[in-house]
């Protein structure tokens, strides 16, 4: 038997296959931190010496800018993605794109939320830059401005169907090339496949 | 300039080729590919001028799966991704969730969760070192690496009876307490391992063969790595002191003492070296925690059925191959709206064409294995 603390003898007590519903409805223990009762966490705006200097230089670029579980979230025009990315590299000093991805909302005029996470070396901080982007609207490369960008936005072009524009080389890179629509859409079934690909190529009637 | 500055752009088959030049087609069935990725380069002689990779033959969708389960559902599929490091996997996915539900485990998973991802962090990168080894041509290592992964697969086997994809934690905390021993086993393994590292680079560090092969290969400077994204041992390898684990502390990573090895040059050998490091690194962290795991519950009070109020998080931890993040949009339901998974595999594997240009064929292979790509990872 090893030279536990007492309170983790009293729960190896308790049968071992299902230890943690007991132990947490156990009720000599009073020291379960988690037990606190805060508020659940939602979205605040956003109003720092950050986006007041993004707001004084391109205003109406900056749509809003809001904090979600102490996570900066600024959600820019989709025309000025390129000049503010640049900005934010050059003059922000976030130096890192982490990711780029999409969110789909198929019932929005805009369905399309285009995200970056960025992340600064200097300032230890990371920002996230969202714009909004229609269906058959495209939205600025940032390829020029982190060259990361480029599988990432290949990525989300392949799952969303979101063109870039000014991306060197915009092309499929997990789907086969010539498969047709793009998983990732809500509107795109789960058990939805590009049956003529899935004959052609692999002899089968189907995939599932 | 503007060439380093867009790598991964060619597209090789559409390239006119020169008097002298040829395309090799490398894999998907490939074994120093590590899987199913598919290279192929174009040549002048034995020196590549430009490359190109394919992926996506392992591709599952698990993006797409993800929005069709529920949060506790979805958790044993993210240990697919990066099968040779599971855990790890699963420490960032609970994380993530955790943090957008607001609430945290208790400290005593906390510490617990992270001896497992260390001793995962020490698996990984022996498996790295055996198999990279190989393909250079040392047949030896991989024995001996093997040989002490197996004995953390054990430890993994007698908690949770997985050993590869474990699903060892869930949202909350931990399933299982720990069982009677383990702070022994950990550390009959680290009092072990010290030695055993000892041993790996007798056979290797100042190994002639070994040397010639690596120094030099695929370099990576520093202000490429951060444009290209990259991020864990390949960046400390260029210079870049940078670790989450230490920049934005997770887990119970705080309360230890561990040193960020970095190199300078930001060649394979640098990256061989800082990868050692880390696992004697990772030894000292399991030491330090298994002296002191806080008693006291295990699992978080978050009830069965989890809905996270409507929001994002993106929560991200040091995976042994970079930052592995996950970003989570909620709307409500039980269900995840979106799950994103920013795999390091995959932006790391971007930086290849930028190592391999100008590299010979026969490096092509040691600079596929310094990246560590598990393209379990790199296709999702």
């Amino acid at each position: 038997m090893a030279p536990k603390p007492p309170a983790a003898a009293e729960a190896s007590a308790t049968p071992p296959a299902k230890p943690a519903a007991p132990a947490a409805a156990a009720p000599p223990k009073p020291a379960a931190p988690p037990a606190a009762k805060e508020a659940p966490p939602k979205p605040v705006p956003l109003d720092n010496e950050l986006v007041q200097r993004f707001k004084a230089r391109f205003g109406e670029g900056i749509r809003e800018a809001t904090l979600d579980r102490k996570q900066a979230i600024v959600t820019v025009a989709a025309d000025q993605l390129r000049e503010i990315s640049g900005y934010c590299r050059d003059d922000e000093k976030f130096d890192m794109l982490v990711d780029l991805t999409a969110v789909d909302w198929p019932k929005r005029e805009k369905r399309f939320d285009v995200i970056l996470i960025l992340y600064s070396f200097a300032k230890n901080e990371r920002l996230r830059l969202k714009a909004h982007a229609g269906e058959i609207e495209p939205v600025p490369s940032v390829c020029e401005i982190w060259p990361a960008a480029n599988w990432l936005e290949r990525e989300c072009y392949d799952m969303f169907g979101i063109v870039f524009e000014g991306h060197p080389d915009l092309k499929r890179i997990l789907m086969p090339d010539e498969w047709q629509g793009h998983p990732l859409r809500k509107d795109y079934d789960i058990l939805k496949q590009d049956t003529d690909w899935v004959r052609e190529n692999l002899g089968i009637e189907s995939g599932q | 300039m503007s060439d380093s500055r867009n790598p991964g752009t060619s597209n090789v088959s559409t390239t006119v080729l020169g008097a002298d030049e040829i395309i090799l087609n490398m894999g998907p069935q490939h074994p120093s590919t590590h899987g199913v990725l598919r290279v192929k380069l174009k040549l002048d002689g034995e020196r590549v001028v430009d490359s190109e990779c394919i992926i996506g033959y392992l591709h599952r969708g698990v993006e797409k799966i993800a929005e069709h389960r529920s949060y506790q559902q979805f958790a044993p599929y993210v240990d697919r991704m990066d099968y040779v490091a599971a855990v790890s996997n699963g420490l960032g996915y609970c994380e993530a969730v955790e943090k957008l539900l607001g609430t945290e485990a208790p400290p005593r998973a906390r510490v617990v969760r992270t001896i497992l991802t260390e001793l995962q962090r020490i698996a990984s990168h022996l498996l790295w070192l055996g198999t990279h080894a190989l393909d250079i041509g040392a047949l030896t290592p991989v024995f001996y690496c093997f040989r002490e992964r197996e004995e953390i697969l054990k430890i993994f086997e007698k908690y949770c009876g997985a050993r590869l994809t474990t699903h060892a934690f869930r949202i909350g905390g931990l399933q299982y307490e720990t069982y009677d021993g383990l702070e022994q086993d950990v550390k009959r393994f680290c009092d072990d391992f010290a030695t055993k590292i000892d041993e790996y680079e007798t056979l290797l560090t100042e190994n002639r063969i070994w040397v010639g092969r690596t120094k030099g290969v695929g370099i990576l400077t520093a202000a490429d790595a951060i444009a290209l994204g990259v991020t864990g041992p390949v960046l400390r390898a260029s210079g870049v002191k940078w670790d989450l684990r230490k920049a934005m502390p997770y887990a119970a990573y705080d309360q230890y003492e561990f040193d960020i090895p970095t190199r300078e040059t930001g060649d394979t050998y640098d990256r061989y070296v800082v990868r050692m490091e880390e696992m004697r690194q990772s030894r000292r962290i399991c030491l330090q925690a298994i002296e002191n795991i806080p008693s006291g519950p295990i699992m978080a009070r978050i009830g069965k059925v989890l809905k996270p109020p409507p929001g994002e998080v993106y929560h991200s931890i040091e995976a042994p191959k970079g930052e592995l993040g996950y970003y989570i949009v909620s709307d409500g339901t039980t269900q995840p709206y979106r799950v994103r998974v920013r795999p390091p595999s995959f932006v790391n594997l971007q930086a290849f064409d930028k190592m391999a240009r100008g590299a010979l064929v026969a490096d092509v292979v040691a600079i596929i294995g310094t990246i560590d790509i598990v393209l379990g990872e790199v296709d999702r």
